[in-house]
Protein backbone atom coordinates (compact mmCIF):
# COMPACT_ATOMS: atom_id res chain seq x y z
CA UNK A 1 0.00 0.00 0.00
CA UNK A 2 0.94 3.61 -0.37
CA UNK A 3 0.16 5.38 2.88
CA UNK A 4 -0.02 9.18 2.89
CA UNK A 5 -0.12 11.61 5.81
CA UNK A 6 -1.13 15.27 5.71
CA UNK A 7 -1.04 18.36 7.96
CA UNK A 8 -0.33 17.60 11.66
CA UNK A 9 -0.58 13.86 11.07
CA UNK A 10 2.38 14.25 8.67
CA UNK A 11 4.36 16.54 10.99
CA UNK A 12 3.90 14.24 14.02
CA UNK A 13 4.94 11.14 12.06
CA UNK A 14 7.76 12.92 10.27
CA UNK A 15 7.02 11.76 6.72
CA UNK A 16 4.29 12.44 4.17
CA UNK A 17 4.38 9.12 2.35
CA UNK A 18 5.58 5.56 2.81
CA UNK A 19 5.08 2.13 1.28
CA UNK A 20 3.71 -0.45 3.72
CA UNK A 21 2.96 -4.09 2.90
CA UNK A 22 -0.50 -4.94 4.24
CA UNK A 23 0.40 -6.35 7.67
CA UNK A 24 -0.73 -9.86 8.67
CA UNK A 25 -4.11 -9.72 10.34
CA UNK A 26 -4.96 -6.19 9.16
CA UNK A 27 -8.16 -6.27 7.13
CA UNK A 28 -9.59 -2.77 7.35
CA UNK A 29 -8.80 0.88 8.10
CA UNK A 30 -9.39 0.49 11.85
CA UNK A 31 -6.95 -2.44 11.89
CA UNK A 32 -4.31 -0.39 10.08
CA UNK A 33 -4.72 2.48 12.56
CA UNK A 34 -4.21 0.05 15.48
CA UNK A 35 -1.13 -1.39 13.74
CA UNK A 36 0.31 2.10 13.16
CA UNK A 37 -0.39 3.07 16.81
CA UNK A 38 1.68 0.07 17.94
CA UNK A 39 4.69 1.44 16.06
CA UNK A 40 4.94 4.00 18.88
CA UNK A 41 6.77 7.34 18.75
CA UNK A 42 5.28 9.83 16.31
CA UNK A 43 2.74 7.25 15.11
CA UNK A 44 1.32 6.77 18.61
CA UNK A 45 1.20 10.56 18.95
CA UNK A 46 -0.51 11.11 15.58
CA UNK A 47 -3.11 8.37 16.16
CA UNK A 48 -3.63 8.97 19.90
CA UNK A 49 -7.20 10.14 19.24
CA UNK A 50 -8.56 8.38 16.13
CA UNK A 51 -11.73 10.51 16.28
CA UNK A 52 -9.56 13.40 15.06
CA UNK A 53 -8.37 11.47 11.98
CA UNK A 54 -10.12 11.37 8.61
CA UNK A 55 -9.34 8.56 6.18
CA UNK A 56 -9.44 8.30 2.40
CA UNK A 57 -8.86 5.12 0.41
CA UNK A 58 -8.06 5.67 -3.26
CA UNK A 59 -8.95 9.35 -2.77
CA UNK A 60 -12.50 8.78 -1.45
CA UNK A 61 -13.57 9.29 2.17
CA UNK A 62 -14.17 5.99 3.96
CA UNK A 63 -15.27 4.71 7.38
CA UNK A 64 -13.03 2.70 9.74
CA UNK A 65 -14.58 -0.61 8.63
CA UNK A 66 -13.53 -0.06 4.99
CA UNK A 67 -11.53 -3.12 3.78
CA UNK A 68 -7.94 -2.71 2.58
CA UNK A 69 -5.86 -4.39 -0.10
CA UNK A 70 -2.18 -4.13 -0.98
CA UNK A 71 -2.95 -2.02 -4.07
CA UNK A 72 -4.69 0.77 -2.10
CA UNK A 73 -3.63 4.36 -1.59
CA UNK A 74 -4.57 5.13 2.02
CA UNK A 75 -4.45 8.69 3.38
CA UNK A 76 -4.73 9.87 7.00
CA UNK A 77 -5.35 13.52 7.80
CA UNK A 78 -7.12 15.90 10.23
CA UNK A 79 -10.54 17.40 9.52
CA UNK A 80 -10.08 19.72 6.53
CA UNK A 81 -9.71 23.50 6.90
CA UNK A 82 -9.68 24.95 3.37
CA UNK A 83 -11.88 27.60 1.83
CA UNK B 1 -14.51 23.99 -13.96
CA UNK B 2 -12.00 23.19 -11.22
CA UNK B 3 -8.55 24.73 -10.81
CA UNK B 4 -6.14 24.04 -7.93
CA UNK B 5 -3.12 26.29 -8.27
CA UNK B 6 -0.34 28.12 -6.47
CA UNK B 7 -0.76 31.31 -8.55
CA UNK B 8 -3.16 34.17 -7.92
CA UNK B 9 -6.09 34.72 -10.28
CA UNK B 10 -7.67 37.74 -11.96
CA UNK B 11 -11.12 38.05 -10.43
CA UNK B 12 -12.61 40.22 -13.18
CA UNK B 13 -11.24 38.11 -16.01
CA UNK B 14 -12.46 34.87 -14.41
CA UNK B 15 -16.00 36.16 -13.87
CA UNK B 16 -16.17 37.65 -17.38
CA UNK B 17 -15.03 34.37 -18.91
CA UNK B 18 -17.65 32.35 -17.02
CA UNK B 19 -20.60 33.95 -18.80
CA UNK B 20 -18.81 35.06 -21.95
CA UNK B 21 -20.92 34.42 -25.04
CA UNK B 22 -23.66 32.60 -23.10
CA UNK B 23 -26.72 34.86 -23.25
CA UNK B 24 -28.86 32.43 -21.24
CA UNK B 25 -26.97 33.70 -18.19
CA UNK B 26 -28.88 36.38 -16.32
CA UNK B 27 -27.11 36.13 -12.98
CA UNK B 28 -23.52 35.57 -11.94
CA UNK B 29 -22.79 35.06 -8.24
CA UNK B 30 -19.35 34.74 -6.68
CA UNK B 31 -17.63 34.22 -3.35
CA UNK B 32 -14.00 35.15 -2.76
CA UNK B 33 -12.14 33.97 0.33
CA UNK B 34 -9.22 36.11 1.55
CA UNK B 35 -6.47 35.61 4.13
CA UNK B 36 -7.23 37.59 7.31
CA UNK B 37 -4.61 39.12 9.57
CA UNK B 38 -6.30 37.76 12.71
CA UNK B 39 -7.36 34.28 13.75
CA UNK B 40 -9.00 33.47 17.07
CA UNK B 41 -7.36 35.99 19.39
CA UNK B 42 -3.96 36.26 17.72
CA UNK B 43 -2.41 38.02 14.74
CA UNK B 44 -1.49 36.03 11.64
CA UNK B 45 1.60 36.89 9.57
CA UNK B 46 0.97 34.31 6.84
CA UNK B 47 -0.58 30.94 6.20
CA UNK B 48 0.45 27.92 4.19
CA UNK B 49 -2.21 25.79 2.54
CA UNK B 50 -1.36 22.11 2.15
CA UNK B 51 -3.52 19.88 -0.03
CA UNK B 52 -3.86 16.30 -1.26
CA UNK B 53 -3.17 16.47 -5.02
CA UNK B 54 -5.55 14.25 -6.93
CA UNK B 55 -8.11 13.84 -4.15
CA UNK B 56 -8.58 17.60 -4.00
CA UNK B 57 -9.57 17.77 -7.66
CA UNK B 58 -11.82 14.71 -7.32
CA UNK B 59 -13.63 16.12 -4.30
CA UNK B 60 -14.09 19.54 -5.89
CA UNK B 61 -15.44 17.92 -9.08
CA UNK B 62 -17.93 15.88 -7.00
CA UNK B 63 -19.08 18.98 -5.11
CA UNK B 64 -19.45 20.89 -8.38
CA UNK B 65 -21.45 18.02 -9.93
CA UNK B 66 -23.75 18.02 -6.88
CA UNK B 67 -24.43 21.75 -7.37
CA UNK B 68 -25.38 21.09 -11.00
CA UNK B 69 -27.77 18.32 -9.87
CA UNK B 70 -29.49 20.67 -7.42
CA UNK B 71 -29.75 23.89 -9.42
CA UNK B 72 -30.13 24.87 -13.11
CA UNK B 73 -26.64 26.27 -13.63
CA UNK B 74 -25.11 27.39 -16.91
CA UNK B 75 -21.53 27.39 -15.63
CA UNK B 76 -19.54 27.03 -12.42
CA UNK B 77 -15.95 27.74 -11.45
CA UNK B 78 -13.96 26.79 -8.37
CA UNK B 79 -10.38 28.05 -8.03
CA UNK B 80 -8.53 27.14 -4.84
CA UNK B 81 -4.94 28.15 -4.16
CA UNK B 82 -2.27 26.33 -2.16
CA UNK B 83 1.15 27.30 -0.85
CA UNK B 84 2.16 30.29 1.29
CA UNK B 85 -0.28 33.23 1.37
CA UNK B 86 -0.26 36.52 3.25
CA UNK B 87 -3.09 38.66 4.69
CA UNK B 88 -5.16 40.15 1.87
CA UNK B 89 -4.25 37.40 -0.58
CA UNK B 90 -7.06 35.58 -2.37
CA UNK B 91 -7.47 31.93 -1.28
CA UNK B 92 -10.55 30.70 -3.11
CA UNK B 93 -13.06 31.73 -5.75
CA UNK B 94 -16.44 30.10 -6.23
CA UNK B 95 -18.63 31.45 -9.04
CA UNK B 96 -21.96 30.29 -10.46
CA UNK B 97 -23.79 31.46 -13.57
CA UNK B 98 -27.51 30.82 -14.05
CA UNK B 99 -30.53 32.26 -15.81
CA UNK B 100 -31.73 33.76 -12.52
CA UNK B 101 -30.19 35.05 -9.33
CA UNK B 102 -31.77 32.53 -6.93
CA UNK B 103 -29.97 29.50 -8.37
CA UNK B 104 -26.67 31.36 -8.81
CA UNK B 105 -26.64 32.70 -5.23
CA UNK B 106 -27.81 29.47 -3.57
CA UNK B 107 -25.39 27.29 -5.52
CA UNK B 108 -22.51 29.63 -4.70
CA UNK B 109 -23.33 29.44 -0.98
CA UNK B 110 -23.67 25.66 -1.17
CA UNK B 111 -20.33 25.25 -2.97
CA UNK B 112 -18.29 27.21 -0.43
CA UNK B 113 -20.03 25.52 2.52
CA UNK B 114 -19.44 22.01 1.19
CA UNK B 115 -15.93 22.81 -0.02
CA UNK B 116 -14.89 23.90 3.47
CA UNK B 117 -15.77 20.55 5.02
CA UNK B 118 -14.91 18.14 2.16
CA UNK B 119 -12.04 19.42 0.01
CA UNK B 120 -8.73 18.14 1.45
CA UNK B 121 -6.93 21.38 2.27
CA UNK B 122 -5.27 22.27 5.57
CA UNK B 123 -4.17 25.71 6.77
CA UNK B 124 -1.02 26.23 8.82
CA UNK B 125 -0.87 29.72 10.30
CA UNK B 126 2.32 31.62 11.09
CA UNK B 127 2.34 34.14 13.95
CA UNK B 128 4.45 37.31 13.69
CA UNK B 129 6.81 35.94 16.40
CA UNK B 130 7.65 32.99 14.17
CA UNK B 131 5.44 30.43 15.93
CA UNK B 132 2.79 28.55 14.05
CA UNK B 133 0.00 26.05 14.33
CA UNK B 134 -2.47 24.07 12.28
CA UNK B 135 -5.91 25.63 12.03
CA UNK B 136 -8.57 23.55 13.78
CA UNK B 137 -11.76 22.61 11.96
CA UNK B 138 -14.74 24.55 13.29
CA UNK B 139 -18.04 23.03 14.29
CA UNK B 140 -19.85 26.02 12.80
CA UNK B 141 -18.52 24.99 9.37
CA UNK B 142 -19.78 21.44 9.85
CA UNK B 143 -23.21 22.76 10.78
CA UNK B 144 -23.27 25.10 7.75
CA UNK B 145 -22.43 22.22 5.42
CA UNK B 146 -24.88 19.85 7.12
CA UNK B 147 -27.70 22.37 6.67
CA UNK B 148 -27.51 21.69 2.91
CA UNK B 149 -28.16 17.98 3.57
CA UNK B 150 -31.65 18.89 4.73
CA UNK B 151 -32.25 22.02 2.67
CA UNK B 152 -32.05 21.56 -1.08
CA UNK B 153 -31.93 25.32 -1.52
Amino acid sequence: MTVLYFAWVRSRIGTGSEAIALPDGVRDVAGLIEWLQRRGGGYADAFADPTQIRVAVNQEYVDPDHPLSDADEVAFFPPVTGG
Amino acid sequence: MIRVQREDFDLGAELDALADGNHRVGGLASFVGLVRDMAGDGPVAAMTLEHYPGMTERQLAEIEAEAHRRWPLEATLIIHRFGRLEPGDRVVLVACASAHRQAALAACHFLIDWLKTRAPFWKHEEAPDGGGDWVRAREIDDRAAAAWDRNEG
